[in-house]
């Protein structure tokens, strides 16, 4: 086990409404959440391991597999959606090969849809590693997809 | 205020999407190196988010001067021609008399984009913690309660309910645990709404002395802020806050030298758009599920860990201040009779000045669109408005006149929800935006109610089959009946109210359901299975762009002559249609696009598929 998460699982134990603190900075560490790592939290907060899954598998930040080394989240908020969104979906898709929820075999990327990133007056909008562009149009995407592909 | 030479750079999330960091950077190097005695500053959002990146100059002598759509090349312009030559870049500054601005009342935003969101100093130098001050050195909790109450405040995250009595209820309950909370609701999950985002980024320090004080009223003496994770810069200026608040002794035991103590804990949430709900929310802070359970017992009787809490969302607590500085009666001065004070909305969609802006409750929402706003991108039709998000509706044109306050919003089957707004034109699509809606209500019902979980389910997929030319004329009773019932079986709001983008739909655009249906058209031409892509043969140049946007290499031919769109492999995402510089790919729907029509219109005993084929 990594030596981060121990000092975590020491930081936490005992702490009031300790579960999803624990859930989203074991995820920080690992990038997504271990099977091992799930039953270490339950033995510190004292809840089953079901207990656990059950509250992980309940919110939307929660992952069980690892992610990609870059993440794009192509927004579908409502403003978005009215400014073109889905068209947005059909360039990542012909650009990486993947649908939204999934990562590419090379483990580049991984693609979500997002509800909303609050940048409505940029409609539409995606994120890439943190990073908004917004005003975008499947052209611009699309070189943005391959510009961010390019950085290692 | 400030008698220094400063430039400003509005530095929300959407600032820096815009490109706001490129401009600081390029501000700062070129002051440096030009040796000016300006200082580069930031601050949070200026509110015109259409004109993004904004930067503000504020000369030494009180003058303010703003510029939008700052990029590297005007910032060189602005340095040279304004700071350095004294004169201000006509051409690149938004007039004073600017209408986006003219018919705003900043009472929440009022240090949003004036103020460094970073330094309590500069809080404080604009009135900041004055409220609390006075509340703790001179009023009873009671005096603060009624003063609330006579303010008229209403909750500003969806439902109205006031605030005042709120903190009444919260206050004369006993607790079985010696505690009392005090809770901010910043989960904003509506899609398409960033007003609380705004405000933690742009004055975290005006949301906090609010919870302060609620604390102080109704004898709590410790608080969380649950804020959705998908905001981390308000998340960083929130802790930058808090610790500047111990720093100053405004946070901690003895309060400003008072026996009023406080603490106070910033909970991320973990996306689930439930957790909205106040009784989710306190499950999600006790680390369960978030899921809403049966009031009462209202959280002001037994809340969070079982403890009478006070949960108020992000814009009401960022009100409080104000009212205790100008006083209860003379807030209740702004407004209409039921709703006091001003109400800030994220202005979105197909408009043309966008942005965070915040009117007094009773202006009329087609002054908001077109004073405000601008109108419709394209001078197209302006078609409808929607409100409230997931659970709030779509106002169409006709009502456009009606007044921005809680109960004539509601009149008209929308709400006014906690401050989306996102306008649609003749290109949106009625039915597609309660398919929308639905979707998202569906995957994030908590599965709880029975009626929510299917209900919701049912309805979607009665609204995608509208969508995709296979509806039948009993879909619309269908749809009426399951909205009924979801309204009355469900527990919380999130259930009551997610039949609500249907029904206004319904009940302002049900023509459009019947063409759909009827007709296998889509008169905005958004709905993919009923629409067909053409091109038009005399106005396509031969350029080749639409072959090389299409990703199915549907859209064909030769340079330099008519292209074609092979309607097999088409798959209609619109791309060859946005990039076409010359108007030469037509959208065609219903009849034109060669679609059968329903079967459901047809007479039996008609042949199916058309006798003249």
């Amino acid at each position: 086990m990594e030596e981060a998460f121990l000092a975590l699982l020491a930081e936490w134990k005992g702490v009031k409404g300790n579960v999803i603190p624990l859930l989203q900075k074991t995820q920080e560490v690992f990038g997504y959440l271990p099977k091992e790592a799930m039953r270490e939290i339950a033995a510190t907060t004292g809840k089953t391991v079901a207990e656990i899954y059950g509250v992980a598998t309940f919110y939307a930040q929660f992952r069980f597999t690892p992610m990609g080394k870059h993440v794009m989240k192509v927004c579908h908020g409502t403003a978005c959606h009215v400014q073109g969104a889905d068209s947005l979906d059909t360039v990542v898709e012909q650009k990486l090969g993947v649908k939204p929820g999934a990562t590419t075999a090379d483990g580049e990327f991984t693609v979500e849809r997002v509800a909303c990133l609050g940048c409505c007056s940029l409609a539409p909008v995606v994120m890439i590693d943190g990073e908004v562009y917004g005003r975008l149009t499947g052209d611009k995407l699309g070189k943005i997809v391959a510009a961010a592909g390019a950085k290692k | 205020m400030s008698a220094r030479a400063e430039v400003a750079v509005g530095m929300s999330s959407c600032g820096i999407a815009a490109g706001a960091r490129t401009v600081f950077e390029a501000l700062s190097t070129s002051v440096r190196s030009k040796g000016l005695p300006w200082s580069v500053v930031s601050t949070g959002c200026i509110g015109a988010c259409h004109a993004e990146p904004l930067v503000e100059v504020r000369q030494p002598d009180g003058r303010r001067f703003l510029y939008g759509n700052v990029d590297e090349a005007k910032v060189e312009s602005i340095v040279s021609g304004h700071l350095q030559a004294g004169a201000p870049v006509a051409e690149l500054l938004i007039p004073a008399d600017y209408p986006y601005l003219a018919k705003q009342r900043r009472i929440v935003l009022a240090n949003c984009g004036v103020i460094d969101p970073e330094s309590i100093d500069e809080y404080v130098a604009h009135d900041g913690y004055k409220a609390l001050r006075k509340v703790l050195n001179t009023m009873v909790p009671d005096q603060v309660v009624e003063e609330v109450k006579k303010s008229g405040l209403r909750g500003r995250g969806g439902a109205g309910f006031s605030t005042g009595m709120k903190w009444t209820f919260a206050k004369d309950s006993k607790s079985l645990t010696g505690k009392k909370f005090v809770i901010c609701n910043a989960d904003e999950g509506d899609p398409g709404a960033f007003m609380d985002r705004s405000v933690l980024e742009g004055d975290p320090h005006a949301v906090l002395e609010g919870m302060l004080i609620c604390a102080y009223a109704i004898g709590s003496d410790e608080g969380y802020m649950y804020v959705r994770a998908e905001y981390p810069l308000a998340i960083k200026r929130l802790h930058i806050a808090l610790r500047q608040m111990e720093e100053q002794g405004f946070l901690g035991k003895n309060i400003m030298g008072t026996p009023f103590s406080f603490q106070l804990h910033i909970k991320e949430g973990a996306g689930a758009f439930v957790c909205g709900e106040e009784t989710a929310l306190m499950a999600s802070i006790e680390g369960r599920r978030g899921m809403p359970r049966l009031r009462p017992p209202f959280p002001a009787a037994r809340g969070l860990w079982d403890s009478p809490s006070n949960i108020n969302n992000v814009e009401t607590y960022a009100n409080v201040p104000s009212v205790i500085r100008m006083g209860g009666a003379e807030y209740a001065k702004i407004g209409t009779e039921k709703s006091k004070g001003t109400k800030v909305f994220a202005l979105a969609g197909k408009i043309k000045r966008g942005g965070m802006i915040e009117v007094p409750m009773g202006i009329s929402l087609r002054e908001v669109i077109f004073d405000i706003g601008g109108g419709i991108i394209g001078d197209k039709q302006f078609k409808a408005v929607q409100m409230g998000g997931p659970s709030g509706g779509c106002v169409p044109e006709k009502l456009a006149d009606v007044l921005v306050d809680y109960d004539s919003l509601t009149a008209t089957g929308a709400i006014m929800g906690s401050g989306g707004m996102v306008v649609m034109d003749e290109s949106t699509c009625m039915v597609d935006v309660a398919r929308y809606f639905l979707t998202f209500i569906q995957s994030e019902s908590c599965g709880k109610c029975t009626f929510c979980r299917i209900g919701t389910k049912r309805m979607l997929e009665i609204l995608t089959r509208i969508t995709e030319g296979k509806g039948e004329e009993k879909d619309i009773a269908e749809l009426e009946e399951l909205a009924a019932r979801i309204k009355v079986s469900s527990l919380c709001g999130l259930g009551q109210t997610a039949p609500n983008p249907v029904l206004t739909t319904l009940r302002y655009f049900r023509s459009e359901y019947d063409d759909h249906i009827r007709n296998h058209r889509c008169a905005a031409r958004k709905c993919k299975a009923l629409i067909r892509y053409h091109v038009l043969p005399d106005a396509c140049t031969g350029c080749m762009l639409c072959a090389r946007v299409c990703p199915t290499k549907a859209a064909h031919g030769e340079r330099k002559k008519a292209h074609v769109i092979d309607q097999e492999t088409c798959i209609q995402c619109g791309l060859c249609f946005e990039a076409c510089r010359f108007d030469a790919i037509e959208i065609r729907t219903g009849r034109e696009a060669g679609l059968a029509i329903s079967a459901a219109r047809m007479t039996p005993g008609t042949s199916s598929g058309g006798s003249h084929a």
